[in-house]
């Protein structure tokens, strides 16, 4: 997995790229931590070049958008493909998280 | 930022074929080139693509790695030992670990609840059980998960 951070104003974009599993979850989560550590509030992660993700890479997501909330932030999405679309419908995390198509669409709606 | 294991590591053959019966120690950082290797054959094997990209790479990288987490304790002097058969009609999975193996059904939650859909677990055999036509928990010589998925 690799990973590009951004900042686009107050936003934080973090674009994905390959697996998000159960080996590498913590290097996504920790490289989150350390921008909310710094102050970013707004944070959009950004799967357009992503691969599949499993159980552990869903449940970091949803433990980084409960921090983050905490501290009175936000997560977001972006750039799911269908199977990935799949993967939150057949979870219904697509109910807990702010979904764009584009990761230009939801810096502008952040 | 890069994964630590290369995509192809060389504790897994890259030019793995079906039938495939291949043993790794337990070591999470192998389940990447593992599932990319079983991949890239379910492509050559014309598995539908929706298949290659979700159902195969999601259900086998939580048996292996519920099998390496759970079965193995990460004890990386115990394997994990993946065989993998094809024909025209399924494609089977059989991830079999060396731990006193678990309930398939008491240990299956369902996380979409309102109670347990903000949980941060919990998913892993709910999607292989979406993800595949059948999910089977058997002792033979070891914990066993088999998985089958219909080739429709």
């Amino acid at each position: 997995m690799g990973l590009v951070i951004e900042k686009h104003g107050d936003i934080c974009l973090v674009r994905v790229e390959g697996q998000l599993i159960v080996s590498n979850r913590q290097e996504l989560k920790q490289k989150v931590l350390d921008e909310v550590e710094r102050g970013d509030r707004k944070i959009l992660i950004d799967f357009t070049n992503a691969g599949y993700i499993d159980s552990s890479g869903l449940g970091t997501l949803v433990s980084l958008s409960k921090k983050i909330r905490d501290l009175g932030g936000e997560l977001r999405l972006s750039g799911l493909n269908e199977e990935l679309r799949t993967l939150f419908d057949l979870t219904k995390l697509d109910t807990l998280f702010r979904i764009s198509d584009a990761p230009e669409a939801g810096l502008q709606g952040f | 930022m890069r994964h630590s294991l290369p995509d192809r590591s060389p504790l897994v053959p890259p030019d793995l074929r079906f039938p495939i019966d291949v043993r790794i120690p337990s070591d999470l950082r192998l389940i990447e080139p593992l599932v990319g290797a079983v991949i890239r054959d379910c492509a050559a094997h014309r598995l539908a693509a929706h298949h290659c990209a979700l159902n195969v790479p999601v259900a086998l990288t939580e048996a292996l790695s519920n099998a390496i987490l759970y079965g193995n304790l990460l004890d990386r002097a115990k394997y994990v030992r993946l065989r993998v058969t094809v024909d025209e009609r399924c494609i089977v999975f059989e991830v079999t670990d060396e731990g006193s193996g678990f309930d398939l059904e008491q240990c299956t939650t369902d996380p979409t609840t309102a109670e347990n859909v903000a949980r941060e677990d919990g998913r892993g055999l709910f999607l292989m059980r979406c993800l595949m036509d059948r999910v089977e928990r058997y002792t033979d010589g070891g914990n066993v998960v088999r998985l089958t998925l219909l080739r429709l």
